[in-house]
C-alpha cells in the first residue's frame, strides 16, 4: 500500500513561499487519514455485524422451524431407543400380600357409530338390539337416524360381542382399543379394592380412574407410567379375606343381621389382613350411590372404616388399661358396683345387679356399666381425653383409602363429667370398627400406638408408648378370662387362647332423641393368642337378632361372639398359626429373692 | 506426485462413502429389527397381561370353593381346620429295609489261641 506522506515536499515548499503554516498541511493530511482509517474500521464492523445477525437469524430459524415441526408433528415412539420400552401405558396393578392379583388391566374395545357414513341405519339397529339386549331399539333408531354424527354405543364389549358387530358389515360401526380395569376375584375385598370407571374418552383411548378404596387413594401412583409395571402391594390376604368373607355372610344371615364388617389386623405391624363390610358389591360393575333413603344401608358403604357407632362395652377395657396405668387400680382392686349410679337425673345400670363390690377384673369379665364409670370419675375427663386421643379415637384413621378421611369419630361437644361416664362404658362416642381395631392392637402389642395401614410392610411400627407393658399385660389378661368366664363363653377356640371384649350398644335413633329398644350394634374385639397376641380382631354385626330360644337374644355375646369364634378357627390355621397350649398361671409359687 | 496424491484422496473418499452408505443401511436394518422386536414385546406384554388375568379370574375362590364341593367324592377336600395340625413325631417312620442276610460271612475279631 502506497502511504501518502504527511509532509508532501512540494506543498511544504509551496506553502513556506506563501508565508503559510506547512503544520496545518500535516495536521489536515492526518485528519485525511483518520477518516479513511475510520470508514475501513466502521465498514469492517458492519460487515462483521451483519454477518453475526445472520448466523444468529439463522439459528434462531433453525430451532424456531425445530419447535415447528414438534408441535404440528405426530408425536412417534424413539425408535432407536431399546432402553424406553419400560415405560408400560397403562394403571398398575394392585396384588395382595403374596403377590395374587386382585385388580389388574384388560384389552377390550368399545364400539361407537358415524351414522353418517352408515348404509342401512334401520337393520344396524335392530341386529345391534340382538347383540345387546339391554339397548332400546327405538332410541337407538332415533339417534342413528338423526342428525347425529357420533355416538357411542358400548364402552366395553366382549371379543364375541365385536365379531358379532364386525358380522353386521356397516361402515359406520367403528371401535375403539380400551383398557379395562378387572377385578377377577369379583366380589371379593370390593371395600378395600373400590373400582374404576372412565374419565375423559376418545375413540383411541380412555383414562381409567379410580373411584373408591385404595382405586382412588393411589389413583395417581397408579396411573403414573412408570409405575406400570410395580403393582401395588397391598397387606390383605387374599385366601383369609375369602374364608372371613364366607363366614361372616354365614353368621350375617343366622343372626339375621342386615349388615356386618370384620376387621382383621396384625397387631405389630398394624397391616390389616382382612377388611370385610357386608352388604358388598361387584367392583367390575359398581353400582351408583343411591340418591335416596340411608346411606349407611346402601352397599357401597364401607361399615368397617365409614361406619361410626357407639361401640359399647369393648370400651371398658380401655378404662380399664388406664387405670392400671396411672397406678389407680390394680386387677384385684375392689370397685363399688352397687346401682343404680346416679349422676344428676341420669341413671346407670347394669344388665342385672352384681352385688356392692367387685375386683377390677370382675368388673370387666361381667361388664359391669357402673363399676367402669366409678373408674372413669377417678381416671377424670382430661386424662380420659388424652388417653383416647393417643389411641387415634379422635382423628380419622389414616388408612389408605378415600372413605377413611370422612370417618371423623363422633366426640361430645361438652365433654362433662357424665361424658366422662358414659364414654368409659361405651357410649356417647362413635368411633369405626377400624379406630376399635387399632386400640386393641395398642393394648395387645404392649402399649404402643399402631396406625393402621392397608399397604405391606415388614417391620413392627414401633409407635409411640401409651400405656405400661405391664398394664397391658393385666388389661390381656382380663380380656382373656372374659372368655374363659365371662360374657363371651362362645368366643372360645381351643388352641388360640382368644381374648376379648364384647360390646352390645342400642341403636340411636337416625332423626335424634333417643335409643331403639330393639336395634342393637353387637361388637367382640378381640386378639388372639391372648398370652402373645399376633392378631386383633373386630366383628360387628348390625341390628342381630338370635332366635334360637324362647325371647330373642340380642346381646353381643349371643351374636358377634359366636361369629368371630367360628371366624378365628377358619382364619388362624391360614395364617400358619398352629394350636398351642396356653402358658397356665404357677398357682402358689410367688417369686422373691432371698 | 501430485496426481497420485489426488488419487488417493479420490479413493479415500470413495471408499469413504461406500462405508458410509453400508453403514447408514445397517442401521436402518437394526433398527427396523428393533421395532420389530419392541413390538413383539409388547405382544407378549399384553398376551402376558390376559393369561394372568385369566389365571387369577380361574383361582378366585369362589371358583375353587365350588370345584372342591362338586368334586368332594374324589378329593375329599375340606376347609382347613385347628386340629388338622400335626406335630412331624406323629408321624410314622417308613419301615426299615430288612437287611438281606442270606450270604452271610463269619467275622471275628478274636483269633484262636490254642
Amino acid at each position: 500500500m502506497i502511504r501518502t506522506p504527511l509532509r508532501p515536499l512540494a506543498r511544504i515548499l509551496k506553502a513556506r513561499d506563501t508565508g503559510e503554516n506547512p503544520d496545518a498541511i500535516e495536521r489536515e493530511n492526518i485528519r485525511v487519514r483518520h477518516e479513511e482509517m475510520r470508514d475501513k474500521a466502521r465498514n469492517r464492523a458492519e460487515g462483521r455485524l451483519l454477518i453475526l445477525s445472520v448466523a444468529f437469524l439463522a439459528g434462531f430459524i433453525v430451532v424456531g422451524v425445530r419447535m415447528g415441526t414438534l408441535a404440528f408433528s405426530e408425536a412417534q415412539e424413539p425408535r432407536a431407543d431399546a432402553t424406553g420400552s419400560q415405560i408400560v401405558a397403562q394403571r398398575a396393578d394392585i396384588v395382595d400380600r403374596k403377590g395374587r392379583i386382585l385388580a389388574t388391566n384388560l384389552e377390550t374395545h368399545s364400539l361407537y357409530a358415524q351414522p353418517h357414513q352408515m348404509i342401512d341405519k334401520e337393520r344396524v339397529a335392530k341386529e345391534l338390539v340382538a347383540i345387546f339386549p339391554d339397548l332400546k331399539e327405538e332410541r337407538l333408531t332415533k339417534d342413528l337416524t338423526g342428525k347425529r354424527k357420533f355416538l357411542w354405543i358400548k364402552k366395553k364389549i366382549s371379543p364375541e360381542q365385536k365379531q358379532a358387530v364386525h358380522d353386521i358389515g356397516d361402515p359406520g360401526l367403528l371401535f375403539g382399543p380400551r383398557e379395562m380395569r378387572l377385578y377377577p376375584n369379583g366380589k371379593l375385598a370390593a371395600h378395600v379394592l373400590g373400582g374404576a370407571s372412565f374419565g375423559k374418552e376418545d375413540v383411541r383411548a380412555a383414562e381409567v380412574i379410580g373411584v373408591g378404596g385404595v382405586e382412588k387413594h393411589f389413583d395417581d401412583a397408579l396411573r403414573d407410567p412408570a409405575n406400570g409395571d410395580r403393582a401395588l402391594t397391598l397387606s390383605i390376604d387374599l385366601t383369609v379375606q375369602a374364608a372371613a368373607e364366607r363366614v361372616l355372610y354365614g353368621g350375617m344371615r343366622l343372626m339375621n343381621a342386615k349388615g356386618a364388617a370384620a376387621v382383621l389386623m396384625d397387631v405389630h405391624t398394624g397391616e390389616i389382613i382382612s377388611l370385610v363390610s357386608l352388604p358388598d358389591f361387584d367392583p367390575n360393575d359398581r353400582p351408583r350411590p343411591p340418591t335416596e333413603g340411608n346411606p349407611g344401608d346402601s352397599v357401597l358403604f364401607n361399615r368397617a372404616v365409614q361406619g361410626l357407632y357407639e361401640l359399647g362395652s369393648t370400651f371398658k377395657i380401655f378404662t380399664a388399661a388406664q387405670a392400671m396405668d396411672l397406678g389407680l387400680a390394680n386387677p384385684t382392686t375392689l370397685i363399688k358396683t352397687a346401682g343404680p349410679l346416679r349422676w344428676g337425673k341420669f341413671k346407670i345400670r347394669d344388665f342385672r345387679n352384681y352385688g356392692s363390690e367387685l375386683t377390677l377384673t370382675k368388673v370387666i369379665v361381667k361388664s359391669s356399666n357402673i363399676g367402669t364409670a366409678r373408674m372413669a370419675q377417678v381416671i377424670g375427663a382430661k386424662r380420659q381425653q388424652d388417653f383416647l386421643r393417643d389411641l387415634g379415637f379422635f382423628d380419622p384413621t389414616s388408612i389408605e383409602m378415600v372413605e377413611a378421611k370422612g370417618a371423623q369419630p363422633l366426640l361430645p361437644k361438652n365433654w362433662s363429667e357424665l361424658s366422662t361416664m358414659t364414654i368409659s362404658y361405651g357410649h356417647g362416642l362413635s368411633s369405626s370398627p377400624m379406630h376399635l381395631a387399632a386400640g386393641y392392637a395398642a393394648i395387645a402389642n404392649g402399649g404402643k400406638r399402631v396406625t393402621p395401614t392397608i399397604l405391606k410392610r415388614d417391620t413392627p411400627q414401633g409407635g409411640a408408648r401409651i400405656m405400661s407393658a405391664d398394664a397391658a399385660r393385666e388389661a390381656r389378661s382380663m380380656l382373656r378370662k372374659v372368655v374363659t368366664e365371662g360374657t363371651a363363653s362362645f368366643g372360645e377356640v381351643p388352641g388360640y387362647a382368644v381374648g376379648g371384649k364384647t360390646g352390645t350398644a342400642d341403636k340411636p335413633k337416625e332423626r335424634g332423641g333417643g335409643y331403639y329398644e330393639d336395634k342393637v350394634i353387637a361388637t367382640f374385639a378381640s386378639m388372639f393368642p391372648a398370652h402373645d397376641p399376633k392378631y386383633v380382631l373386630i366383628v360387628t354385626l348390625d341390628e342381630p337378632v338370635e332366635t334360637s330360644g324362647s325371647k330373642p337374644r340380642r346381646t353381643a355375646g349371643w351374636t358377634a361372639v359366636p361369629v368371630a369364634a367360628e371366624m378365628i378357627g377358619r382364619i388362624a390355621p391360614l395364617l400358619g398359626m398352629r394350636p398351642e397350649v396356653e402358658p397356665g398361671q404357677l398357682a402358689g409359687i410367688t417369686l422373691t429373692s432371698n | 506426485m501430485r496426481s497420485l496424491m489426488f488419487i488417493m484422496t479420490a479413493m479415500a473418499v470413495i471408499s469413504l462413502a461406500v462405508w458410509a452408505y453400508r453403514e447408514n443401511y445397517q442401521t436402518q436394518h437394526v433398527i427396523n429389527e428393533t421395532e420389530m422386536l419392541q413390538q413383539e414385546i409388547g405382544a407378549a406384554r399384553s398376551r402376558l397381561a390376559v393369561l394372568r388375568a385369566e389365571w387369577a379370574y380361574l383361582n378366585r375362590p369362589d371358583r375353587l370353593r365350588d370345584l372342591a364341593e362338586l368334586n368332594f367324592d374324589n378329593l375329599k377336600l375340606l376347609p382347613l381346620r385347628p386340629d388338622q395340625f400335626g406335630k412331624a413325631d406323629q408321624v410314622s417312620y417308613p419301615p426299615l429295609r430288612e437287611a438281606d442276610f442270606s450270604e452271610a460271612v463269619d467275622v471275628s475279631s478274636q483269633e484262636d489261641y490254642p
